[in-house]
């Protein structure tokens, strides 16, 4: 049976880990590489680099943390923030990540999905999707880090429709992020996960929300989520990756050990 | 020993150089025809599209040096689409015909409600014989991690090396003469995946 997958992921700026990345063992545990090797000794299923950099300069510091990590894990590794073209994926993947993530750019050119799929295959491509509530009922896509809402033809785009239509044009993946319960630690938008999860065919990764185990429980059963994604549970010392597994399968959920 | 990663043009073949050399061994790329003369093992990673893949191969000459490396048996472990050119067409791209070292086709998973395609993650391959040498120092079954939407149907169901579920039971590795092949991705697969390639190349390789 397939099991859930359970991704830490690691915010990255000018080559070093922020926000606080609590490993007691580690000598440097603001090298991203260290602290990806940690989590590869836990167990973690798959590892996701968040570049928040601005720069091209600090980009091609992540480049050598992509290689460097390359090296030494051998678990599919995942990059994004601030990819746009493909180009920018062709470097990341040439440097040894296994799949690129798109979120902005492919709100503004979506042809750069159809693209990515047919130059690196779909499996490489994962497009993030931040989505909040709206009155209405639904939700809607964010941009710039969750700060506007997406407009397109003089409307706001709505999350099912464009998880839909990513999936159509080869998204592999999708990486879910509710705008809602993010930093909350009050669990995971259920509904939202449910919604998309159900409406494409494609595997989809909860994120934003996640306090405690039984939140994950919550989101991979009853949000039907693929995979769940989380970093301040995992960075500040509070869970290891093998504590969440262990916690799974006590509730019969599908992990590997 | 002198590995060989076949190296196409596409994809990443890093990660299957550094996933060898953590069990220690170093390999170089194959990029040409007569890269083939030098070598004892080879290694085809393919990933992307079927026929995509068998283009790329005819265009860059290795083609011809590959189906002769697999008629003469020489040592070979296959992942991935290295695996799936094995056979002889594919869904993917109809009327594309593959390597045909074995008789059968590569599928796509059936359309069914809440079956997500890619299958992608880690599952079971469950071992038809645990005590071949591929599977030394694991149990009856381990985990791997797999991305793909293909999988071939061998004719011949005595080449499977493993099984895994889903959506049913399908050949996620097969065995043969000089030749191991896995739908799944060793260079991916942490301690699992590194047992595997090392047992690889003790079988394969001596």
């Amino acid at each position: 049976m397939l099991t859930k997958r359970i991704i830490p992921c690691l915010d990255v700026h000018d080559g070093r880990v922020v926000k606080g990345t609590k490993f007691l063992d580690l000598r440097d545990a603001g090298d991203p590489v260290e602290c990806a090797v940690a989590y590869n000794n836990q167990g973690a299923d798959e590892l996701v680099f968040l570049d928040i950099t601005a720069t091209s300069d600090e980009r091609r510091t992540m480049v050598d943390v992509v290689e460097r990590t390359a090296e030494r894990c051998f678990m599919p590794v995942t990059v994004g923030g601030g990819i746009r073209t493909v180009a920018d994926m062709r470097k990341m993947l040439l440097a040894g990540a296994d799949k690129v993530s798109v979120n902005t750019a492919a709100i503004f050119n979506p042809e750069v999905v159809d693209e990515a799929a047919s130059a690196f295959g779909c499996q490489c491509i994962v497009v993030a999707i931040d989505a909040k509530r709206n009155e209405r009922g639904s939700w809607t896509v964010y941009t710039h880090g969750g700060r506007k809402p997406a407009i397109r033809d003089g409307k706001e785009l709505d999350a099912i429709e464009w998880a839909a239509e990513v999936c159509k044009r080869g998204a592999g993946e999708i990486l879910l992020t509710s705008m809602d319960a993010d930093g909350t630690k009050a669990g995971y938008d259920l509904g939202l996960n449910r919604t998309v999860s159900e409406a494409v065919t494609i595997p989809v990764i909860a994120s934003g929300g996640a306090g405690n185990l039984d939140h994950m429980v919550d989101v991979l059963r009853d949000g039907k989520a693929d995979a769940v994604l989380a970093a301040s549970i995992f960075h500040f010392g509070e869970y290891t990756v093998g504590d969440v597994k262990r916690h799974l399968q006590k509730h019969d959920i599908p992990v590997r050990l | 020993m002198n590995l060989g990663i076949l190296d196409y043009g596409a994809g990443n073949l890093r990660s299957v150089r550094n996933a060898f050399l953590a069990v220690e061994q170093p390999a170089t790329f194959v990029s040409a025809p007569e890269h083939f003369d030098a070598l004892d093992m080879l290694v085809f990673p393919g990933q992307g599209a079927f026929g995509d893949c068998v283009r790329q191969l005819q265009e860059t000459g290795l083609w011809d040096p590959l189906k002769k490396w697999l008629a003469e048996e020489r040592p070979y472990f296959g992942i991935c689409l290295g695996y799936q050119l094995l056979f002889q067409n594919g869904e993917e791209n109809p009327g594309v015909e593959g390597l045909a070292k074995f008789e059968g086709s590569v599928v796509r998973f059936p359309a069914q409600p809440g079956l997500k395609i890619p299958h992608m993650g880690w599952n079971k391959a469950r071992f038809t014989d645990a005590a071949h040498p591929a599977w030394k120092g694991m149990g009856d079954d381990e985990t791997f991690y797999f991305v793909h939407s293909y999988f071939p149907q061998p004719k011949d169901a005595s080449l499977a090396a493993c099984t895994t579920d889903y959506s049913g039971e399908f050949v996620s590795g097969i065995a043969a003469k000089n030749l191991l092949a896995v739908q799944f991705h060793p260079e991916k697969s942490q301690k699992a995946g590194l047992t595997l390639l090392k047992n690889a190349l003790e079988y394969l390789g001596r």
